[in-house]
């Protein structure tokens, strides 16, 4: 059964509509002991019917920790976006999400989707400016609750 | 900001999934963005206001560092 209304399936393939490239969506999950995980899977699969431009791909945390430790993760469900060129090939975004992204989550979830896929970020010059001057590795951590 | 500067990684951690993060950063109140494990912001700010924080100790222009003229 589908999670998202008929009516907001509708709102976000509009959305998604403004998208000019095409977004993978890395879900770094697990077979035993992730209790969030399978709802985390269902939430992911409701995007790509949505938008040609969303594809998921699916990463075993504890038989691909080679590709988990590219990403940095550690821990699931987790998610990275990456954009993907003409070609196919990916880039990290390095925007992760950790947990499920329900509720508010999942709309900052869509928003980090449409960030990738080109929408304007909504930053403004100054501040972009000041954001592409820091030239040491910095990780921001941004704690939430799904309500 | 993660978008602007391929130096910045960008996490969003439900919290209550992972209590051992929330009780490591000492999350009680949401949201709460912690930057290299030493700034903390409470509360959502304005954009202006948030990257002053968030970067208050990064970048570049750093006047200290330049030699006085003599």
């Amino acid at each position: 059964m589908a999670l998202l209304s008929p009516a907001d399936q509708e709102k976000l393939r509009d959305s998604f509509k403004e998208m000019t490239a095409n977004v993978r969506l890395l879900f770094f999950t697990q077979t035993v002991g992730c209790e969030t995980c399978l709802q985390t899977r269902q939430i992911l699969d409701e995007l790509p019917p949505l938008s040609g431009r969303i594809s998921v791909e699916e990463v075993n945390l504890v038989l691909e920790k080679d590709k988990a430790a590219q990403y940095g993760i550690d821990r699931v469900p987790a998610i990275a976006l990456l954009s993907q060129d003409g070609e196919g090939q990916g880039h990290d975004s390095r925007i992760r999400f950790l947990g499920t992204p329900a509720g508010y989550e999942f709309i900052s979830l869509v928003h980090a989707i449409m960030l990738v896929g080109g929408r304007a970020s909504g930053l403004t010059e100054e501040n972009r400016q000041r954001i592409a001057s820091v030239d040491k590795p910095v990780t921001m951590q941004v704690f939430t609750t799904p309500t | 900001m993660a978008f602007a500067n391929p130096n910045i990684t960008a996490l969003a951690v439900e919290a209550t999934e992972f209590p051992d993060l929330a009780r490591r950063y000492q999350v009680n109140g949401v949201p709460k963005t912690v930057v290299n494990d030493a700034i903390e912001i409470l509360g959502a700010l304005p954009q202006d206001a948030f990257v002053q924080q968030a970067l208050s100790t990064f970048g570049s222009r750093v006047s200290t560092l330049t030699p006085p003229e003599s």
